[in-house]
């Protein structure tokens, strides 16, 4: 189910309003060892509405917004601008439409694998063309993944579709496994594409639009493997320092995670086992039916009644393969995206308290090192920022995370509600027909027998 | 023809009942839509009209079980379920109901009642007892006997069984079956008095006759077809619906699930919080609303079951007349040799091998006064044959006319007590969907409110 929504303006750092293009990480080239500084805000001129008009404006006049300001040209803090943040619904000024699909195999010598085809089309100015057609293969998503957290690790990056399925997977590439990573992948991009600030990273550009060796070429630029490895050693050994100081509502929005967590993987697991139990379930009735014709073959007066409740059962089955398809369709890949989400969501976590560590680390050693005071206290400043701006862009991505949660869960439910409803109806209604036809037999049967009673 | 116990002044009084139809006959009521009414199925067309003019009616009821403890014929302690059986009285002018007889049975017994009904009216389609194991369990129900569910279900078919003897024309005369209804003490004596198991054919002289018998009656082969098939076919349904009932079992129980994780959820949640916990619970009604469905769908297929065991029934009827045939057929054959050897010493020839004749031919011819005395001998028991191949053939063409009556007279009870189960079954299944519309709608407004 493609829910997707307009992302609502959140007006802090990170997350510039309107069609104003992100700096991108890829084109600053981040410095080996520390993670990209977050986007920071544009130039917001508060006495403009956060209406829809603003959107146009804005759109059009990129130009006169200036990309590559580091300092914040806000008039107010950024904690004030995130207190204005409203979520209205947008109106459709989707700019950017991708589509993921014709999976296709590929076997080279030394392995098989499989590409999807994505189709962007788009009014965008930064696009050289309007329609681009494309070839990736999975680690090409990975690819844009890593680079997207990277440039922004404190937003919450939307799910991939697993790498391997763990149980029950008999082969890679069958047909439902591809299917539904298909549609996974397709609802990933779609997500980045509705995404405030993410819709406008360069690497993401470049993996829509690049040919197959221009995306290799990119993705070589960019730190080494060496310096990434070092940056997750120093990662590790942060947050294996634990944060002190959390504030406040950081540790609310952990606990909130840690729970919600536990509670979509038992969801995930509960709707999967409803699935697994309706698919015996009609598998039973496909046995059950036939039974009853069998039965009618030996029993003169009883044929009508017995193939009645035959096809009845018969319908109901296939009701209930419409409810089963409708439950893998509208509901399951939303549960189970959002469990991936959760993952992603302590993955952030993570990320904000590392960065937090890093300036409380370097504030502890100016308390005990009176040596570099300055280059120590130039240092926190800058690290102090760099603190201030996570903890907003975090903050004001999990504004709009979670709304977009509750409407992700709210509409799948309803529609898993809807299914069942649906299901329900239509057996009922085969029922009904099959007991009139019985009682008007009867009447017809019993007027036979009485014809004085006329 | 009947073989009714000498009493006649003993015989049941009261009329047969006025059938109170199964015990789920509120259900069936209800299928029926009002144009069926309590179920008016009598014995038949002929034989209602002869009982009109007893006044009064008897009901029966199986209204109680108990768990008992006592000793068994080996002297050992044992556990078993007794059932209390009521029969009152309807004064037939103002329809009021006054208790006449209250004992306790256990099952044994009824199979004795049922084992001597099946001795005494071999044309008789024998209503069958409720099953002694459970069997066709899906993985809730308890296949243990003591089980209350089980208990609960096996006090009604041996109420159905009750009031399907009552209602039959021949057998609610019995004197035996009276008997049980109002003597406790000693009843079981006054059955074994009676000397049945004597009377009864031993199984393997029926299965011999199952093999060796020429010419049966066509319609009784073809009977006899009818409830292997009927038989076959049912037990598979009731076997696949068990499975079928397991997987919708499955399927109900695992959204109660939602229901608790909901709730645990709803804590964290501000805005979706309510929305949430209230969905939960109607996940939590759907859960449960399964039991009531599952147990209703077991009566039905304990009707199924009783038709199950009915053809059983109509094989034993098959088989006496099996019986009967070959039993006439030996003695015709007999009669007939012995014709012939009369005719041989008679008029001399030899064309039948006999070790009369063997020996004759060795130790020398045989006096005329010994041939003579021979023929005689022959001749009564040739005149003693016919006598009895007359009333043999009597008894069979009785049999078989009183046996099909009874056939029609099934056969009629039947389609009318299927096709109603079949119609139930179509009820609840409407219920069940009912049921299922309105969670699922609250559910969905709750959804749609977070």
């Amino acid at each position: 189910m493609e829910g997707e929504r307009r992302a609502p303006r959140a007006r802090s750092c990170g997350l510039p309003a309107g069609g104003a293009p992100a700096p991108s990480p890829g084109v600053d080239a981040p410095v080996p060892g520390r993670s990209g500084p977050p986007a920071l805000p544009r130039a917001e001129v508060l006495d403009l509405d956060e209406d829809e008009d603003d959107l146009e404006v804005f759109s059009k006049d990129a130009s006169l917004m200036d990309m590559n300001s580091f300092s914040p040209m806000m008039p107010t803090s950024p904690l004030s601008m995130i207190n204005q943040v409203k979520f209205e619904d947008e109106p459709d000024l989707k700019d950017l439409f991708i589509t993921v699909d014709e999976p296709e195999s590929h076997v080279t010598t030394i392995e098989t694998f499989i590409t999807y085809r994505i189709i962007t089309k788009t009014s965008r100015g930064e696009f050289d063309s309007s329609e681009f057609e494309v070839r990736r293969r999975y680690q090409d998503f990975l690819w844009l993944k890593g680079k997207l957290e990277e440039a922004h690790p404190t937003l919450i990056i939307p799910p991939l579709p697993e790498k391997f399925i763990v149980k029950g997977m008999v082969e890679r590439f069958n047909d439902d496994f591809i299917e539904t990573r298909r549609k996974a992948l397709h609802k990933f991009l779609n997500r980045i594409a509705d995404h405030p600030t993410l819709t406008f990273n360069e690497d993401f550009k470049v993996f829509l639009t690049a040919q197959a060796w221009e995306l290799s070429s990119h993705k070589k630029q960019g730190p080494g493997l060496l310096s990434r490895m070092g940056q997750t050693v120093r990662a590790v050994a942060m947050s294996m320092r634990g944060v002190k100081s959390r504030p406040e509502e950081f540790m609310e929005m952990n606990n909130f995670i840690e729970i919600f967590s536990q509670k979509i993987n038992l969801i995930d697991k509960i709707s999967q086992r409803i699935y697994k139990e309706e698919r015996e379930y009609s598998d039973e009735m496909k046995e059950y039916g036939p039974i009853h014709v069998l039965w009618s073959a030996s029993e003169e007066d009883l044929v009508d009644t017995l193939k009645g409740v035959a096809s009845c059962i018969d319908k109901c089955c296939k009701a209930t393969e419409k409810r089963m398809s409708g439950l893998s369709e509208a509901l399951l890949p939303v549960v189970h995206e959002y469990v991936l989400y959760s993952e992603m969501l302590m993955g952030v976590m993570k990320r904000r308290d590392q960065i937090q560590a890093e300036l409380d680390s370097k504030v502890e050693a100016l308390t005990y090192k009176k040596a570099d005071t300055d280059l120590l206290t130039e240092e926190i400043g800058k690290l102090e920022d760099k603190v201030e701006c996570a903890n907003n862009a975090l903050k004001a991505d999990w504004e709009r995370w979670k709304h977009n949660m509750q409407n992700d869960i709210k509409s799948a439910f309803t529609d898993m509600a809807e299914e069942n409803i649906h299901y329900y109806e239509q057996c009922l209604a085969t029922w009904e027909s099959f007991l009139a036809s019985q009682t008007d037999l009867h009447m017809e049967e019993t007027s036979e027998d009485k014809p004085e009673s006329h | 023809m009947e073989q009714a116990p000498p009493d006649a002044p003993r015989q049941l009084q009261p009329a047969p009942l006025e059938p109170l139809g199964l015990p789920d006959a509120g259900l069936q009521a209800a299928a029926g839509e009002g144009d069926e009414g309590a179920r008016e199925e009598g014995p038949g067309d002929g034989t209602m009209t002869e009982n009109n003019f007893w006044l009064k009616k008897i009901e029966i009821s199986v209204s109680e079980a108990e768990k008992r403890t006592g000793r068994n014929a080996m002297n050992m302690q044992e556990t078993y379920t007794a059932y209390l059986i009521e029969t009152r009285s309807v004064d037939h002018t103002d329809g009021q109901s006054v208790l006449t007889d209250s004992l306790w049975r256990r099952y044994s017994e009824f199979e004795l009642l049922r084992n001597y009904l099946l001795v005494y009216y071999p044309h008789v389609v024998v209503p069958p007892l409720p099953e002694k194991r459970a069997e066709f369990v899906w993985h809730k129900l308890s296949a243990d006997n003591m089980d209350p569910d089980f208990v609960e279900r096996r006090r009604i078919g041996l109420e159905n069984f009750l009031l399907r003897v009552a209602s039959h024309p021949i057998l609610c005369r019995d004197k035996i079956f009276y008997l049980f209804l109002t003597q406790e003490g000693n009843w079981k004596e006054t059955v074994n008095e009676t000397g049945f198991q004597l009377k009864a054919d031993s199984r393997l002289k029926a299965l011999n006759a199952t093999f060796r018998v020429k010419n049966p009656d066509k319609r009784f082969t073809e009977l006899k077809h009818y409830s292997d098939e009927l038989q076959s076919v049912i037990s598979h349904l009731l076997r696949v619906r068990a499975r079928v009932a397991d997987r919708l079992y499955g399927v109900y129980k695992v959204h109660g699930n939602y229901g608790r994780v909901f709730s645990e959820w709803s804590a964290i949640e501000k805005e979706m919080g309510d929305g949430l916990q209230s969905a939960g619970h109607h996940m939590d009604v759907y859960a449960s609303s399964i039991d009531d469905i599952l147990e209703d769908e077991e009566h039905y297929a304990d009707q199924l079951k009783e038709y199950l065991f009915y053809a059983e029934a109509l094989r034993a009827v098959c088989r006496k007349h099996e019986l009967m045939q070959y039993d006439l057929e030996m003695a015709a054959q007999d009669l007939a040799s012995k014709k012939q050897q009369c005719e041989e010493l008679a008029t001399g020839t030899v064309r039948t091998f006999s070790l009369k004749g063997m020996t004759t031919k060795l130790f020398g011819q045989e006096t005329p006064e010994q041939r003579e005395a021979r023929i005689k001998v022959l001749e009564e028991q040739i005149n003693e044959g016919e006598q009895q191949l007359k009333s043999k053939n009597l008894e069979g063409r009785e049999f078989v006319k009183n046996a099909w009556a009874d056939i029609e007279r099934f056969k009629e009870q039947k389609n009318h007590d299927l096709k109603e189960a079949l119609i139930s079954y179509a009820v609840m299944q409407i219920s069940m969907c009912k049921k299922g519309i309105q969670v699922w709608t609250n559910a969905k407004e709750c959804f749609s409110k977070m």
